[in-house]
């Protein structure tokens, strides 16, 4: 008998049934929902005369289109208003829990299901945003739909779903000083392509991996989705049930302790078999950067941009040339030393506690550079508490940064956080897409550690200078 | 949802590798609460300028038109946004050709009606030549048989989709419809779950 993997574990649990010739009905424990993907979505139970199925098992904040300034006060612009107003309509309506604007909860929704412990090892989740992949960093099957699929979870708990391939990336050895797990999944996605995953849900292992924070894995399976993979997860560990412990949702005394029993099984079995494996080195890995247009696109911070000469495929090269013109940029061109006027901290990848830990320890002491704008942008109003209890506010604000509200904020520029066209903008998000942080926004993808570090010295700067 | 068994039409050629949905519809534009209008906004930054001048795009070639939007490798990549979706059906095509489509974008194809068909690289390539060649050229489609055809020179090709989908896109049903009807094998489930 061969081993099953960690995935399978999961997965094998939660169909209910297999359509002859089709896909499997996939149970859904926990559907966290937005202002952006689901107006349509009830709308469609209106016309149907139907209610939500579950609502204990549906969570909803606004997150994606708030503003990150003065959020006490109605939201100016018409459309967000609206949009934000029919969630809390719709959420009363349908009798579903909203940790809207100004309640202390609210936030980026990847941000605040694990820091309410609503998040747990061995459960199924979606939301309609790709980057639900983050929750997989507690050992859960979390993926991203689109409306249509958030109306059906609403309306049965379930998706219709073909179990996808599995990939294991093994990420082993001790990181470097000055590399963080962001570093470490621009790499993966560096070597294996913004559509190397397609197909795949991605098990993340290895010594380097399991020596990470919760926060610091939430970063990895986050951008696990930008290889194209459905999903990536970890197998949960001793960390993953610390962090859980004492969650405002999470399971008390010997509820929990049953609860970890169960979640110790949740490994994948030594002869388990992958469909693909892949094995890097973690003291290969420097601080990331990305130079191009989608998030593959990334090189180590001190090498030179590919040059377009080494492309043979003639369509390759093409969408090369394409992204380096977009963000112009030259083939071969060095990276360190240009000059940067727009950083972004913040978004569901890197706008945890950590997050704001690692900048404070880079800025500490030293001054923003003049010709910066930085947008600091914490994941949730618990974040946002924490950084004030911990007096990282304070490092932050004496060298020259404010900190704005909770919210997607320039991650996708819904609302006013934008950069202007032309502009390059070093960001802990996790999309470097033509036009995602406003229309002719040049996005370069980093860590925190290295945002912090071109923000003070106003050019792209290799974080281990400075520390 | 709309029916689906065949077509046969010109196709707009957009040879461009990796596109993500926030080229296809810039999240800028997602602040609607209803599934319309979106086409108006497909390929938006693609298609204008900020003073919203038209840019040298396929969209305002007036040579080219038709159902089908033919497509570079790994396209509707990025965000889970179904108003991608929408937007390319909106704005009139009911089939999308690629070598190679992102999971999230096919499965949000197949559940609004517009057919995502992935041919060879090889046979893309032929589709993308014979449009240059000529714009009026006709491709069709036949979801019945799974092929598509580039009708001049009559080369084809077979095109795998999951046979659920299939049936679901001839006869235009949806997945609630089928979910809601074994609500009770649903029910069912969560009550073993409980117990066990
Ligand atoms: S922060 Fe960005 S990627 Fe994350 S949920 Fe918000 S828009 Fe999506």
């Amino acid at each position: 008998m061969s081993g099953k993997t960690l995935f399978d574990k999961i997965w094998d649990k939660h169909v209910v049934t297999t359509i002859p010739d089709g896909p499997e009905v996939f149970y859904i424990d926990i559907h966290y929902i937005h202002e952006v993907t689901s107006p349509q979505a009830f709308e469609g139970l209106r016309k149907r005369g139907i209610p939500v199925f579950n609502t204990k098992q549906v969570v909803a904040t606004a997150d994606h289109n708030v503003p990150t300034e003065n959020q006490h006060l109605p939201i100016q612009n018409d459309l967000s208003r609206k949009q934000v107003d029919q969630l809390i309509s719709n959420c009363a309506e349908f009798g579903v829990e909203l940790y809207g604007l100004n309640h202390p909860y609210q936030g980026i929704v990847h941000v605040i299901g694990p820091e309410l412990g609503i998040t747990r090892p061995g459960m199924t989740m979606v939301c309609g945003d790709s980057h639900t992949s983050t929750h997989g960093a507690f050992g859960c099957i979390a993926f991203g739909i689109g409306t249509s699929e958030v109306e059906q979870v609403l309306a049965t708990q379930c998706l219709l779903q073909n179990k996808p391939m599995r990939m294991r990336i093994n990420i082993d050895g001790d990181l470097k000083k000055g590399v963080h797990s962001k570093d470490i999944i621009l790499y993966c996605i560096a070597k294996l392509t913004a559509g190397g995953g397609t197909g795949y849900f991605i098990e993340f292992a290895g010594s380097a991996i399991t020596s990470l924070s919760m926060e610091a894995r939430m970063t990895i399976c986050n951008m696990s989705i930008e290889m194209g993979a459905r999903g990536g997860l970890i197998a949960p560990d001793e960390t993953t049930f610390n962090y859980v412990n004492g969650k405002k949702f999470a399971p008390k005394g010997t509820e929990f302790d049953a609860a970890v029993a169960e979640w110790k099984e949740l490994y994948s079995d030594a002869e388990a078999v992958f469909d693909a494996e892949y094995t890097y080195d973690a003291a290969d890995i420097a601080p990331m950067i990305t130079y191009g247009t989608n998030p593959g696109m990334g090189i180590k911070i001190n090498e030179n941009v590919p040059s377009a000469s080494d492309i043979d495929d003639v369509k390759e090269r093409e969408s090369f040339n394409k992204a380096l013109e977009y963000m112009g940029l030259e083939s071969g061109q060095k990276l360190l030393g240009k000059a940067i006027n727009y950083v972004f901290v913040g978004s569901c990848t890197n706008a945890r506690i950590e997050d704001f830990r690692i900048v404070a320890e880079v800025v500490k002491g030293r001054q923003k550079a003049a010709n910066v704008k930085a947008y600091i942008v914490p994941g949730s109003k618990q974040v946002e508490k924490q950084i004030y209890a911990e007096g990282i506010d304070k490092v932050l604000e004496a060298a020259g940064f404010e900190i704005r509200q909770p919210g997607c904020s320039a991650c996708l520029a819904m609302n006013d956080d934008k950069v202007p066209a032309g502009e390059y903008c070093v960001s802990t998000s996790n999309r470097n897409f033509e036009g995602r942080q406003g229309p002719g926004a040049r996005t370069l993808l980093a860590s925190p550690a290295t945002a912090a570090a071109t923000a003070i010295n106003g050019y792209l700067t290799d974080v281990r200078e400075l520390i | 949802m709309e029916k689906f068994q065949s077509l046969i039409s010109t196709a707009v050629p957009v040879s461009v590798e990796n596109i993500d949905t926030d080229q296809i519809i810039p999240a800028r534009f997602l602040k609607a609460t209803t599934r319309d209008g979106f086409g108006e906004n497909l390929f938006r930054d693609w298609r204008y300028n900020g003073d919203n001048t038209p840019k040298d795009f396929v969209l305002n070639d007036a040579k080219y038109s038709g159902k089908i939007l033919v497509a570079g490798k790994n396209f509707g990549c990025g965000s889970s946004r179904e108003h991608a979706a929408w937007a390319i059906h909106d704005y009139g095509f009911k089939v999308v050709v690629s070598s190679f489509f992102a999971d999230i974008f096919k499965n949000n194809a197949l559940n609004n009606g517009l057919l995502p068909i992935t041919v060879s690289a090889m046979f893309l390539q032929k589709m993308f030549n014979a449009i240059e060649a000529d714009p009026k050229s006709e491709i069709k489609v036949d979801l019945e048989n799974q092929f598509i055809q580039i009708t001049a020179s009559g080369e084809s090709e077979n095109f795998e989709i999951n046979a659920y989908k299939k049936v679901c896109m001839i006869n235009g049903f949806d997945n609630i419809d089928y979910l809601l009807s074994i609500k009770d094998k649903i029910k069912e489930y969560e009550q073993k779950r409980v117990l066990a």
